[in-house]
């Protein structure tokens, strides 16, 4: 990159005072950047419009209280414990095999045609859009698998849908440790589980993180999966264990958008859900993004 | 247990595992035509894809799905018609012309950008968005077509942008300092060679871009205005694919013909999303 800018500024960007082809360069440029600050611009007033209008509504007791008065007034404590279940369990589930998928696809079997398969299926996976996840995911675990509307049915879902995350940064993070230290390892008698176990993936670890914090805000911020697998609109109790159905914060923010009791009463709360969701989603985001970044830096 | 079979066995747990991804794919596949094709003992298969009456409450039901097709592809045109320039010209800036520090603040905007849930964007346009295209543009309804492949483009733009970036940073150096030795602007080299060498790269980028706008739901759902009619101009509202399942799976009684319906428009749109995918990594082959 470096050697990149050094040649750009030896160069003459403009061929006299009134070349047109300097002007048309000047224009085109003035176009690229417009664009760049366009998306710039995107993110800075959707994040601006949410906080500005929910961040008055924040308070202990919207985080901490559940709905009352048929969703108009009260918090949203329920859907914040909905969400980080169902986003933790779906890690939980999808981390491990992720994790183990890609030691195989990097480890054991690069090249092979098995492998060139499997990743052809991780890739397409990736692709197939989040209501075929949902539709999927309600009838196969809902019906099929018989565990109805339920927390754990979403969790499973998810962790389908997050799974292609996990395999891709896990594979890459493997791949960037150095085959010296694996090398060295075998050299001192160690097998190759023993190499992987206690060489290749300590050291990769990290990597693999920002994958598992990518997955997590992933799921955590996906609605039309566990629209009709995990959640409800209201539930009286806390959700008490795996096979109830919970609340979730971006299924709750859709209802109370489209179709709440009373739309104009509730706009504080949608605002103040949206903020929380979007607080909760960025966060993980900018915080996988610092740590891939000082990773970078120590390479 | 030897060491020899301990780590035969390992290899093979671990094989298994990585097959889960084939496998939940297979089941996808499996799953949704298995509940899907059922509907054409219901409605004929040319009717289906061909007609345009789709009123699956109605006595008798309709399940014609053609102006959910169309309305579907409209979303995605008109989201690639924003997005794919915005996307591209924004890489092109970030690989050819912008300095180091604003390359790299840049970069996580467009991933954080990525990272916004869709039902917050679907929120955003529902809340700022509509009333702008009532108000200023004069639209009846500010749910509509145009809204919806707005708030779509800022949703593919991540994709389309960092894909075309790696692409476009990826050509070598030295094609870019023969255009320049050879008296052409810094403007003329990108335009005239950088971007024509990564082109496949951009067109892979678009491919996965127009992907994700067509299987997106919480914003159609939300913004497109949920008509089930063929739109006629870029103010009237929609019903794509991804909308018209989510909106009504829930009322669609368990294995019935809306259900069967349902479930076979999630076969087509998980058709259209594979051919998109399947034309980028074919694109991307062809490179490498």
């Amino acid at each position: 990159m470096e050697s990149q800018d050094k040649s750009r500024q030896g160069l003459p960007d403009s061929f006299g005072c009134c070349s047109l082809r300097a002007l048309r360069q000047g224009g085109m440029f003035s176009v690229l950047r417009l664009a760049a600050l366009l998306n710039i611009l995107a993110l800075l007033l959707i994040c601006a419009f949410i906080l500005y209008n929910g961040l008055p509504v924040i308070s202990w007791e919207f985080l901490t209280a559940a709905p009352r008065n048929s969703m108009t007034a009260g918090g949203i404590w329920p859907c914040i414990v909905g969400t980080v279940w169902l986003a933790l369990g779906a890690l939980a589930i999808a981390f491990p095999l992720g994790v183990a998928s890609a030691v195989y696809l990097n480890e054991y079997a690069r090249r092979s045609r098995f492998s060139r398969y499997v990743r052809l299926g991780v890739n397409n996976l990736a692709g197939v859009p989040s209501i075929i996840f949902g539709l999927f995911g309600m009838s196969f675990f809902v019906i099929t698998c018989n565990l109805g509307i339920s927390l754990l049915a979403g969790i499973l879902t998810l962790a389908v849908l997050t799974l292609p995350v996990i395999i891709s940064t896990s594979e890459e993070a493997l791949r960037q440790v150095p085959v010296g230290l694996r090398e060295a390892s075998y050299a001192l008698g160690a097998t190759r589980s023993q190499t992987i176990a206690r060489v290749a993936l300590p050291a990769a670890f990290p990597g693999m993180l920002t994958g598992a914090i990518l997955g997590l805000a992933r799921a955590a911020g996906e609605t039309a999966v566990i629209m009709f697998t995990a959640v409800v609109f209201f539930s009286p109790q806390q959700a008490d264990s795996l096979l109830s159905p919970v609340m979730a914060l971006p299924y709750h923010m859709y209802v109370l958008a489209t179709s709440g009791t009373d739309i104009d009463k509730t706009m504080p709360l949608q605002y103040g859900t949206a903020l929380v969701l979007m607080a909760l989603v960025l966060g993980m985001n900018l915080g996988a993004i610092i740590l891939r970044d000082r990773l970078q830096r120590r390479r | 247990m030897s060491t020899a079979n301990k780590e035969r066995l390992i290899q093979i747990i671990l094989a298994v595992v990585a097959f889960s991804s084939l496998l939940f794919l297979g089941l996808i596949t499996l799953f949704l035509f298995m509940e899907g094709l059922p509907v054409f003992r219901h409605v004929g298969i040319g009717a289906f894809f061909t007609g345009t009456d789709w009123y699956p409450s109605a006595d008798p039901p309709e399940f014609q799905i053609l102006p959910l097709i169309v309305g579907s592809l409209a979303v995605t045109l008109v989201a690639s018609l924003i997005a794919v320039p915005l996307g591209v010209l924004t890489a092109a800036w970030m690989t050819e012309v912008a300095p180091p520090l604003l390359r790299r603040i840049l970069k996580p905007v467009i991933e954080l950008l990525a990272a916004l849930p869709s039902v917050v964007v679907g929120f955003f346009g529902m809340i700022v968005v509509a009333p702008i295209l009532q108000n200023v543009f004069d639209a009846d309804i500010g749910l509509n077509l145009f809204n919806a492949g707005v708030m779509l483009a800022f949703m593919s733009v991540p994709t389309i942008c960092s894909i075309s970036e790696d692409a476009l940073y990826g050509v070598p150096q030295s094609l870019r300092e023969a255009s320049l030795a050879l008296g052409a602007t810094r403007w003329e080299t990108t335009a005239g060679v950088v971007i024509p060498a990564a082109f496949s790269g951009i067109g892979t980028a678009c491919m996965l871009g127009m992907s994700r706008s067509i299987g997106e739901t919480m914003v159609v759902l939300m913004v497109a205005g949920g008509a089930g009619i063929i739109p006629e101009w870029i103010f009237d509202p929609v019903r794509p694919m991804p909308a018209a399942i989510a909106a009504e799976i829930a009322e669609a009684s368990f294995r019935g013909a809306h259900y069967h319906a349902l479930f076979a428009i999630g076969m087509v749109l998980f058709l259209f999303t594979l051919a998109f995918n399947c034309v980028a990594q074919a694109i991307s082959m062809k490179k490498n």
